[in-house]
């Protein structure tokens, strides 16, 4: 080979090498950014004011129509470190009644917008499991992620409409704490070292959401009066809505079921 | 069986100029027992290194360490547990290949007399720096399907290249005078050749598109039939016109016994991944072995498919006449 050709092949090693570098630095770059916490960014239009006299609230229990699935076993002795209760929580229906369903006001809230709450939400990684399973938050709302086990976790969230992200936490390193800027529902995160490890975040505008407990139950209080769609979303058996007027202080009941498919 | 007709694929005259050429292509270079076998452990070590990557897939570990080059911010050896032993076992092996290719590279373009073989270990070492990147970038970008899906195919290239400097280093083929004989039939047998190289990299990279979840899985099980019917077409061509030729039978025996285990494997996959995995919490042993497996072979079908074609390509030329394109065919007229 003549010296042109070598010197061909080692700038295009060099362009291959540059172009890694470039990408690289670029993804700590956003990395950074997607970690800012929601207080040092822009601030967003101000709350559209609420009467405080005339809120109403919604409550329901979700249930499961059928017999629950058994849980799956979980194999986790692939990380010694791992001792977490070895179920899947795809579904957990205790007694009929449905736990873990995301229930949101999906429509009816107009061009309102709302204060961004400047408590940090936790998500919690202990027994090599997420804890809450599904977590709901407004979008800008800072998420602070801690490791409790002691073994080294990555946390990948796996977005449609959000930027993607992927870092790992070692055994008592400092909480990370990230936020989401759109609205995003069932958003998966996972754990690319511990397979089993999933949960769901669910990123929505408004503060009028729930996530049912393990009787199945819900509550959304401080909606102003007027007509609205409910939405209860679960990460197996999808989403379904219901209808419903609030007048002021209104207390109103709407219950689910799910059938499973 | 396929029928030779009024064969022209008979030994043909020693003293053409063609035969010659051949002839000479495979004996110009001496053999070297350590090159050939320092490029078979090469090649071995490649296809190790498939089947670490496609444990990383399996395992969906790919994106356990989220950094590259560097593993947790550092060249040390993380503590492998989870995800993280099959991604950095990949690194390790990876690492390594990249070392036997520059080796193997300097030692063919030093040792070596044939021009082609010189260039095909350049070859090597330009793919693997491609693939070393294509890896990064995997890891950098987050998994994208169509940078994924390549590092699977340039990985698959890369153990091509591998098997065929082995094999091509070989006593066999280095001292072994060509047996030729010429192809009159159409298409011809390299063509076929050819086609089953397309069609399987048609299928490598569908396979590889589902599996890095940028597809559903009917585009990779529809070309199957695909790949089978020209795959076998092109062995049964091979075996039934030019079993005569050893390398050429060898090469298409393997062919057919790798598709059938490879559809067997495949059907298997499918059943474990798709058909009963659908809602596994984690990956399952039967899904990982039987997707390993199914890539591992598909590896070994894709080589063994390029070196059927350069075995027809030495062995069994297309006749003279064949080649010549139809507007040439015509009489001159004074």
């Amino acid at each position: 080979m003549n010296n042109k050709t070598w010197i061909a092949i080692l700038s295009l090693l060099a362009l291959a090498l540059g172009l890694l570098v470039g990408c690289g630095k670029k993804e700590g770059a956003e990395s950074q950014s997607a970690a800012t916490p929601a207080a040092t960014q822009p601030a967003a239009a101000p709350a559209t004011p609420i009467d405080p006299a005339t809120v109403a609230s919604v409550t329901g229990t979700v249930k499961l129509d059928g017999a629950a699935p058994k849980a799956a076993k979980i194999d986790m002795s692939q990380d010694p470190a791992c001792k977490g209760a070895n179920t899947a929580e795809t579904i957990i229906a205790d007694g009929g009644n449905l736990a873990n369903v995301f229930v949101y006001v999906k429509e009816g809230l107009g061009d309102r917008t709302f204060d961004v709450p400047k408590d940090a939400v936790t998500i919690d990684q202990q027994g090599c499991k997420y804890h809450p399973h599904v977590l709901g938050v407004m979008t800008g709302q800072n998420i602070q992620i801690k490791n409790d086990d002691p073994t080294t976790h990555n946390i990948h969230p796996t977005p449609a409409a959000n930027r993607e992200w992927n870092e790992s936490q070692p055994p008592q390193a400092a909480p990370i704490e990230k936020s989401f800027a759109r609205e995003e529902v069932m958003l998966p995160v996972k754990c690319n070292q511990h397979p089993w490890m999933k949960m769901y975040i669910n990123v929505v505008k408004s503060p009028f959401y729930a996530v049912t407990g393990p009787d199945g139950k819900y509550e959304i209080k401080g909606l102003p009066p007027g007509d609205y769609t409910l939405a209860f979303v679960q990460e197996k058996l999808g989403e379904q809505t219901q209808k419903v007027t609030l007048a002021a202080k209104d207390s109103k009941t709407v219950d689910a079921a799910f059938k499973l498919q | 069986m396929w029928r030779a007709g009024v064969s022209l694929a008979f030994p043909v005259d020693p003293d053409s100029h063609r035969i010659k050429e051949l002839t000479l292509k495979g004996l110009a270079a001496p053999y070297n027992r350590a090159h050939h076998c320092f490029a078979v452990f090469t090649a071995c070590a490649t296809f190790c290194l498939i089947i670490a990557g496609a444990l990383v897939t399996s395992n969906d570990a790919g994106l356990s360490i989220p950094d590259w080059p560097t593993s947790f911010g550092s060249f040390r050896i993380p503590p492998l547990h989870g995800g993280i032993r099959f991604e950095w076992s990949h690194r390790a092996i990876a690492g390594s290949i990249i070392v036997l290719t520059i080796s193997i590279a300097v030692w063919t373009w030093l040792a070596d007399r044939r021009r082609w073989m010189r260039w095909l270990g350049l070859a090597a070492l330009g793919t693997v720096v491609a693939q070393a990147v294509l890896g990064g970038l995997t890891v950098l970008l987050l998994q994208p399907p169509w940078v994924s899906s390549a590092h699977a195919a340039v990985g698959q290239t890369f153990f091509c290249i591998a098997v065929v400097i082995a094999v091509f280093t070989g006593r066999r083929s280095m001292e072994t005078v060509p047996q030729i004989e010429m192809d009159t039939h159409r298409p011809s047998l390299i063509t076929l050749s050819l086609l089953s190289i397309l069609v399987l990299y048609v299928q490598l990279i569908l396979g590889a598109m589902f599996r890095h979840r940028g597809m559903s899985w009917w585009p990779h099980a529809l070309n199957a039939p695909v790949v089978a019917i020209v795959l076998t077409w092109t062995a049964i061509r091979a075996l039934s016109l030019y079993s005569k030729i050893e390398a050429v039978r060898r090469s298409a025996i393997l062919l057919l016994a790798l598709l059938i285990t490879q559809l067997c494997l495949g059907f298997l996959a499918f059943m474990t991944r798709v058909a009963w995995g659908r809602d596994a919490v984690q990956p399952e042993l039967p899904m990982v072995i039987s997707t390993v497996a199914h890539v591992a072979v598909g590896a070994l079908l894709l080589a063994t498919a390029v070196i059927l074609a350069i075995q027809v390509w030495r062995h069994v030329p297309v006749s003279f006449e064949e080649r010549v394109p139809g507007r040439e065919r015509r009489p001159v007229t004074a």
